[in-house]
């Protein structure tokens, strides 16, 4: 049998081997956009792809800076984040109440899931024209919408998250005397947090898709606005300056919803 | 010695009922326990223990008879029971844990701060206080439970197998604490266990069931003196003989739960 000399040396050979590996992976995640984006420069350079439709990213980058400096740029992403963010706040808190009662009282579960169940696979895109006529075409018509779509994801995942809770608890709550205010607040909304902030995080992608579409249908500003505009008159860097932006809130909302998830739930 | 009787059980019977179907869980128990007893009831699995101290902890309903604890004080709850292991609740931290019952019943801060020290030092965790229960082993999970249910300052205590899922080592351990807290506070407890060893070692009587319909059948009392060593018991020849008792009540229960 061959002997290896010292374990000790082995073993941190094999931890070596191990952090290198993780290194390469981390590395990778970072170098997959930039990737793509080189090979896009390239085509769109060297002619391979159109320039009037695929124009490369160096070109969009300076039309970004443009865009920027003349405040346009500015105007827009203030207005899509204000309606995303008030949507999302108008979507996720009645979610969360609504779902935290419909998972800890059965009657309301049964009178309300129908109802629920029946609502959710209709767009709110769909019922954008009926939101126009009831809240016009100010920014609670975008609003609702948003509303609209983050709410479903939200109430069902936090039903979930209620019903998942292991009975042991709940025998324990009961068994020390708690309240119905502190069964609430104790028991129910800490313990379905985890699967209620998936629904969250998942509304957070819809609040995105639906903004978009919304501002293309029926807005006079935001960033589906503009790429929508900017589409029309055929200026496509402009077009995807927008949608660049869309997919770097995307990506910054996703991350600071993680970081809450951390944050809220030290005991995970 | 004769001491008051704390918890007074009467032809305490539950039936679960299911399409078309009942299952007769116990049956006409009827029981006294004195105060600062420590009772223990041995039975096979399933044989309705576990239904028996889920009613006595108000988690359950019997179907006919009743049971009765005697209050000693208006401001102490009846009961308070340690649960089999998963019944630490995992988003309190280890201190919040042991607060939980005081918490729930609204007592002033400091009062709840007080016991609350006082019992996370009883069971050596002061030093884990700010760590939430997946830091924990299970030993240490078990030793939240049991200072959360003392610190409730209960008339009485219930515990659900509560050492069932340790290793031999640390459930002696947690024995041993539980006994050196018990001797201080005097408190009554009724205590679920299938481990012979640990019934023996515990109790001041020991109660055996048989399964469907749970009835008590045989009751031995253990007159040992107190403090005792697991050596005591594997010493004494009377001990020996109550263990084979028990174990061949045990063994005849099992078997006849098969044919």
């Amino acid at each position: 049998m061959k002997d290896l000399k010292n374990p000790v040396e082995t073993e941190k050979q094999e931890w070596r081997k191990q952090k290198n590996q993780q290194r390469l992976k981390t590395g990778l995640t970072v170098f997959s956009p930039l990737f793509l984006l080189l090979i896009w420069q390239f085509l769109s350079q060297s002619g391979l792809i159109d320039a009037r439709f695929f124009p490369p990213p160096t070109a969009i980058v300076s039309t970004f800076a443009q865009l920027l400096a003349s405040g346009e740029l500015f105007y827009h992403i203030n207005s899509s984040l204000f309606r995303i963010v008030a949507g999302f706040l108008l979507g996720v808190i009645p979610g969360i109440l609504i779902g935290l009662c419909m998972g800890l009282y059965a009657p309301v579960r049964h009178f309300l899931s129908p109802l629920i169940m029946a609502l959710m696979p209709i767009p709110t895109l769909a019922l954008l024209p009926i939101i126009l006529i009831i809240f016009g075409i100010g920014e609670g018509s975008k609003v609702v919408t948003i509303a609209g779509s983050v709410f479903f994801p939200v109430v069902i995942n936090t039903v979930a998250g209620v019903v998942s809770i292991d009975s042991i608890y709940l025998d324990v709550a009961k068994n020390y005397g708690a309240s119905k205010k502190d069964f609430f607040l104790k028991i129910a909304f800490p313990g379905s947090l985890p699967v209620m902030l998936e629904g969250i995080q998942m509304g957070q992608a819809i609040a995105l898709l639906t903004i978009v579409a919304a501002e293309m249908m029926g807005a006079r500003s935001g960033i589906g606005y503009m790429i929508w505009t900017s589409y029309s008159a055929f200026l496509l860097k402009e077009m995807f300056v927008g949608l660049i932006l869309i997919s770097f809130f995307g990506y910054l909302f996703s991350l600071l919803l993680r970081g809450l998830q951390r944050k809220l739930l030290p005991w995970r | 010695m004769s001491r008051n009787t704390k918890i007074v059980i009467r032809d305490l019977t539950k039936v679960f009922y299911k399409k078309e179907q009942s299952i007769t869980a116990i049956r006409n128990i009827s029981l006294d326990i004195k105060e600062g007893e420590f009772v223990c009831i041995v039975g096979p699995s399933g044989c309705g223990k576990t239904t028996l101290l889920r009613i006595l902890a108000g988690l359950e309903k019997q179907s006919s008879g009743g049971f009765r604890i005697e209050k000693s004080s208006m401001h102490r709850p009846n009961q308070s029971m340690v649960f089999q292991e998963r019944g630490v609740l995992p988003w309190l931290t280890v201190r919040e844990n042991v607060a939980f019952g005081l918490r729930m019943r609204h007592l002033p801060k400091e009062q709840i701060q007080e016991r609350t020290n006082f019992f996370l030092s009883k069971v050596g965790l002061t030093k884990f206080a700010h760590m939430y229960p997946k830091e924990l082993s299970g030993g240490m999970k078990q030793r939240v439970s049991i200072a959360r249910a003392f610190a409730n300052d209960p008339e009485i205590l219930l515990m659900d197998e509560p050492f069932g899922a340790l290793d031999e080592q640390n459930r002696h351990i947690l024995q041993e604490e539980l006994l050196s807290i018990w001797s201080e506070t005097k408190k009554t407890v009724l205590f679920i266990t299938h481990s012979i060893d640990e019934a023996l070692y515990l109790s001041d009587r020991v109660l055996l069931m048989s399964a469907q319909p749970g009835q008590i059948v045989q009751e031995l009392q253990i007159d040992l003196p107190r403090p005792r060593t697991l050596k005591d018991i594997r010493a004494n020849p009377d001990m020996a003989e109550q263990f084979l008792a028990i174990w061949q009540h045990l063994q005849t229960e099992v078997q006849q739960s098969r044919s």
